[in-house]
């Protein structure tokens, strides 16, 4: 723990990581990704009616602006470079929520040019399930992913760049 | 009846030679040819039948069967409204056919995606590439003989529980 925070856990430094946490996860700037069908609730969770803003989310169309990539649907074989290529080219800390069984598992498409789930290829911090998941269900995951930054530790000493995030245990 | 449609009669009469089955089902009329002439009878159809428009061009996997293949053209005259669908036989062994793209321009696509999931070849194409499969993909899905679930994963053998 020492050698992964120079900057140690008390007080002040826990203060700096939750105003850090609390920056970031209240600016969760996805990617604008839509792969499949779920691309659909995405697009209907960020409208009026769910409305991501209110909780600061708001799509980027760069992946140089985006700290988060929605794998919203189906990921094919011949598709996967060009995901693996904008998620390189979003700057760190950045996160990977898999929505919907396709983007989890494959889903129902069992088949020789689907990827078996995002997670053989980007590290997934938030599953969601459904097919296609509801706006509330990506909203709770979205949620989920908000709790998850806001328990990361040495957020603050990271950014100054000293040692590297220590990120909450699953 | 099939033998009253204004195409098999006018094929019956000059490449009745060529004509391996001419069958309908539920008004749709589907000539079986021998792949030789494919060119010359798809020529013929577009210029003096007027099958101005190729609607589609696929294939279909007898496996076990000779010949093994079938490259299906489905062809509409636009002015007489009405469809014609050709079949041609291709054997395994020689999956090589004449490309029509020089009788009807969008067979360059279509042919591309039969040889890129079929793996049948088109002689004389322009640019006989995978179409959606990438570049260095191995094998060609849609033959019935490659497994489903791709050449490096177990096959599935139903829900164990």
């Amino acid at each position: 723990m020492g050698v992964d925070m120079p900057l140690g856990d008390n007080i002040i430094t826990a203060s700096l990581d939750g105003l850090v946490n609390w920056a970031r996860k209240s600016s969760i700037w996805p990617m604008t990704f839509g792969l499949a069908c779920c691309a659909i609730e995405m697009m209907a969770t960020g409208a009026s009616t769910h409305d991501l803003d209110r909780f600061g989310i708001i799509f980027r169309a760069s992946p140089r602006q985006a700290d988060c990539i929605i794998i919203a649907g189906t990921v094919t074989k011949k598709m996967l470079p060009v995901i693996k290529t904008v998620y390189e080219q979003m700057p760190e800390p950045k996160w990977v929520v898999a929505m919907g069984a396709c983007a989890c598992s494959g889903g129902v498409f069992d088949t020789y040019s689907v990827v078996q789930g995002i997670d053989e290829a980007l590290p997934v911090d938030v599953y969601i399930p459904g097919c296609p998941p509801r706006p509330e269900a990506l909203l709770y995951g979205l949620i989920k992913l908000q709790e998850k930054i806001g328990k990361e530790r040495n957020s603050f000493g990271s950014t100054i760049g000293l040692g590297d995030r220590v990120l909450p245990a699953a | 009846m099939a033998e009253n449609n204004r195409a098999v009669i006018k094929l019956r009469e000059r490449f009745s030679a060529e004509i391996v089955d001419v069958k309908e089902f539920r008004g749709e009329v589907t000539v079986t040819v021998k792949k030789e002439n494919v060119v010359e009878i798809c020529n013929y159809l577009k210029a003096n039948l007027g099958y101005n428009l190729l609607t589609d061009v696929t294939a279909v996997d007898y496996l076990g069967k000779t010949p093994r293949f079938m490259v299906v053209y489905n062809m509409y005259s636009i002015s007489a409204k009405d469809r014609l669908r050709l079949k041609a036989q291709v054997e395994e062994s020689d999956a090589v056919i004449d490309s029509v793209s020089g009788v009807w321009s969008t067979a360059n696509w279509l042919e591309r995606e039969v040889f890129d999931l079929f793996g049948i070849k088109f002689a004389g194409h322009p640019d006989l590439r995978r179409i959606l499969m990438t570049d260095d993909w191995v094998g060609y899905p849609l033959r019935k003989d490659y497994p489903l679930q791709g050449p490096d994963r177990e096959p599935y053998k139903g829900r164990l529980s």
